[in-house]
């Protein structure tokens, strides 16, 4: 808890925000890459706190938002099939695809499982060679590597019956989309400090000198999204726009060169489409030729699914930072956590979750209606 | 037979799913529109953690759960500990000395009489230890693939005191709300054990009878308002199901919320809320302003109440919505959890 408390120290919070109040002199935009910086600005209220020139938008880097509708569909049409057990982390189960989740899967017999590793699901493979075992691989730079890992390790160990529905994609690319954006109002960028912690900051100087964009890695607790507000407005206040890092005790120059040599031989980079952005150019990774054996869309024939996005969700424009989550009309109305239309609502790192879960107060929304009984004298069961 | 009929349906949940047994809204919508209007009577409590019932002139506490937990045993306890103390619990939330208990076991073919016999006899000594006394049973077998091992059900009652009325429709605003120690605890314990993560820290259950504790407090005085102990969905399940019954708002302060180094340090790996994780030894209590500093000096005078720490207050504004002050300055709305808490990608 000390680890922690030591970034949330209401004083040296109010020492950062004293600063940023002294430096900022007129409206800036910055976008957090991050949806765990989002939450942690939301749930932390740091947006209510910030002095109101700095404007903090929301980017895309939810890794369960911005997974096709037609991956998931794809995975929910996998993990229907009898013989094939279905491991994913926790936050993909909810993500409503087209008419159903993996929840309800699993509710219709389909054997879906949670794992803390995609290494978890190997080793249900390897205890389970009658079943074929699939890994839902979605994510960043930070999930990339170990998902790798494990391809890496099913090969050389033999595993046959394992394989990864890959839908991973990178952070630069997606920068750069929203920058040429020509609705763009992003000044200044937080990036994630976990994805530098794989990749480093080699990729960001030229972006920050094409675009003329400073960029400060920043890491998740809020006086880390301070620090990051701070140096990037000081940056702005001065006119420079260079890369810093404010996250050194988890981010090295070079980053993480086992974790870069392992996503170096495992995928190779492609184009890849984002969800409710479309397709952006060498934004993703799939599987390398000589790992293609492992690629669960070609080990199961997932063609001819028919994949519809519900009209009304513009969950697009917010992962773009073109919309705030609450200036939807669907927004606390027709699209809440119990019956979402996109994925921004349903993850845990999804803006308009964040915005729904923990400022529904401030912004008027009416709560959903409260069960008006409390579950326990009649409950079923009690899990833990 | 109209009268009766659901208002609405299970939303689009044409089958149960986990979640429905989660503690959350799901657990709640299940209860409210299937089993309540089946069930309907003027005895049945769905507004507290056991039913209050009069026979005889006397005013009996009635409560039943059962438990599904894996594995059958963990750090700090075992299914046969929670099976005393959740049910033991839940009349305590009425005040009341759990008196008697029933239980049932559903065994799954297959399963070691030595695991029963385990089970069995940490069953008997929590109840040794609550002060109850076992006096009914039942046994069924099922099929082997059908069942975790053992599933036990308990049914307890107990006496409730004189001038003792605990229910949320009690609380007003300016009640201090006073937690009896460290959150989280349980489901980390739990967690850890079950899907086989280590933390550094070995984290035992918090599992234990609240009895003892409640009458101590009760001995300060009678006239606390509503007693909860937050098991599945945790603290903000509790908070919101007093907020939404009781029509008030409720204020917590953040920091305030004990919340032990481990528990903290693993749901922050997981991406988990301490506040929605499951307690199994813990109370919550909505106490009169002026008797709140004598109720927390008796809750820590006892072994149980050792870490209580006032965390919020009922308050006028917002009615039925939990909010909480964070450490930075802000606020936040805590929100009931929808089902169970998923552990986040990255």
């Amino acid at each position: 808890m000390k680890y922690i408390d030591e970034f949330q120290d209401p004083e040296l919070a109010r020492r950062l925000l004293d600063e940023i109040r002294a430096t900022v002199t007129r409206p800036w935009a910055l976008m957090e890459v991050c949806g765990g910086q989002t939450h942690t600005i939301i749930r932390h209220g740091i947006d209510q706190l910030l002095p109101p020139e700095v404007e903090l938008i929301h980017g895309p880097g939810c890794p369960v938002c911005v997974t096709p509708l037609e991956v998931i569909d794809k995975a929910l049409e996998i993990a229907s099939r009898p013989g094939v057990i279905f491991c994913s982390f926790g936050d993909m189960l909810r993500v409503p695809g087209t008419g159903r989740d993996l929840f309800q899967v699993r509710g219709q017999g389909g054997d879906v499982r949670v794992v803390y590793s995609p290494l978890d699901a190997l080793r249900i493979a390897e205890q389970n060679p009658d079943r074929e075992v699939v890994f839902f691989g979605i994510g960043f730079e930070t999930t990339a590597p170990p998902n790798a890992m494990t391809v890496y390790q099913a090969r050389k160990l033999g595993i046959r019956n394992f394989s990864l529905l890959v839908s991973h994609v990178r952070v630069p690319p997606a920068i750069e989309a929203i920058m040429n954006s020509p609705d763009c109002r992003v000044q200044g960028f937080l990036a994630a400090g976990h994805v530098c912690s794989v990749m480093g900051t080699e990729e960001y100087p030229e972006l920050a000198e094409r675009h003329r964009v400073p960029i400060v890695v920043t890491g998740f607790e809020p006086l880390d999204i301070l620090e990051g507000v701070r140096r990037t407005v000081l940056q702005l206040e001065r006119g420079e726009h260079t890369v810093e890092n404010a996250y050194p005790r988890a981010v090295l120059p070079e980053g993480n060169p086992a974790a870069r040599a392992m996503l170096d031989d495992v995928f190779e980079v492609t184009d890849r489409a984002w969800r409710g952005i479309g397709v952006i150019p060498d934004s993703g990774w799939r599987l390398s030729e000589r790992y293609r054996e492992y690629d669960a869309e070609q080990r199961f024939s997932v063609e001819g699914i028919d994949t519809r996005e519900p009209a009304e969700c513009r969950s697009g424009e917010v992962l773009q930072g073109l919309l705030k989550p609450h200036e939807c009309e669907a927004f606390g109305t027709t699209c809440t956590p119990r019956s979402p239309l996109g994925a921004t609502m349903v993850s845990s790192e999804g803006a308009c979750a964040a915005y729904y879960l923990y400022r529904r107060l401030d912004l008027g929304t009416p709560s959903p209606k409260s069960p008006s009984v409390k579950s326990t004298a009649l409950e079923g069961s009690s899990v833990v | 037979m109209l009268a009766w009929t659901c208002p609405a349906p299970l939303r689009d949940q044409p089958r149960v799913v986990m979640g429905h047994g989660g503690g959350g809204t799901l657990s709640a919508e299940l209860v409210e529109h299937i089993f309540a209007p089946a069930f309907g009577g003027p005895a049945l409590s769905v507004t507290t953690d056991a039913a209050t019932v009069e026979l005889g002139g006397a005013r009996l506490a009635f409560s039943t759960d059962s438990f599904v937990v894996r594995p059958l045993f963990f750090p700090g306890g075992s299914i046969g500990d929670l099976a005393v103390n959740g049910t033991v619990n839940d009349l305590a939330m009425s005040g009341a000395r759990a008196a008697y208990l029933s239980c049932g076991f559903i065994l799954e073919e297959g399963v070691e009489t030595d695991v029963v016999t385990r089970v069995a006899n940490a069953l008997g000594a929590a109840a040794r230890a609550a002060g109850v006394q076992v006096a009914t049973g039942d046994t069924k077998v099922v099929e082997a693939g059908h069942g975790d091992g053992v599933y036990i059900n308990t049914s307890g009652i107990g006496l409730i005191p004189p001038g003792v009325d605990l229910r949320p429709q009690r609380v007003v605003p300016g009640d201090v709300v006073i937690v009896s120690g460290p959150v989280g605890v349980h489901g980390v314990a739990i967690m850890s054990v079950r899907e086989g993560l280590e933390f550094g820290v070995e984290i035992e259950s918090d599992c234990a009878p609240l009895g003892g504790l409640v009458e101590s407090m009760l001995a300060v005085t009678p006239d606390l308002h509503v007693l909860r102990d937050p098991t599945r969905g945790g603290l903000a399940a509790s908070l919101n199901e007093i907020a939404a019954a009781s029509g008030t708002g409720i204020v917590i302060q953040e920091r305030a919320v004990p919340v032990p180094a481990p528990v903290a340090n693993a749901c922050a790996v997981l991406g988990l809320d301490p506040m929605y994780v499951a307690n199994e030894g813990k109370l919550v209590a909505f106490v009169p302003r002026e008797q709140a500093d004598a109720v927390l000096a008796a809750m820590r005078a006892h072994p149980l109440g050792a870490g209580a720490a006032v965390i919020g207050e009922a308050v006028e504004a917002h009615p039925g919505m939990v909010v909480a002050r964070t450490g930075l300055g802000g606020t936040r709305v805590v929100d009931m959890p929808l089902g169970e808490q998923l552990p986040r990608i990255c």
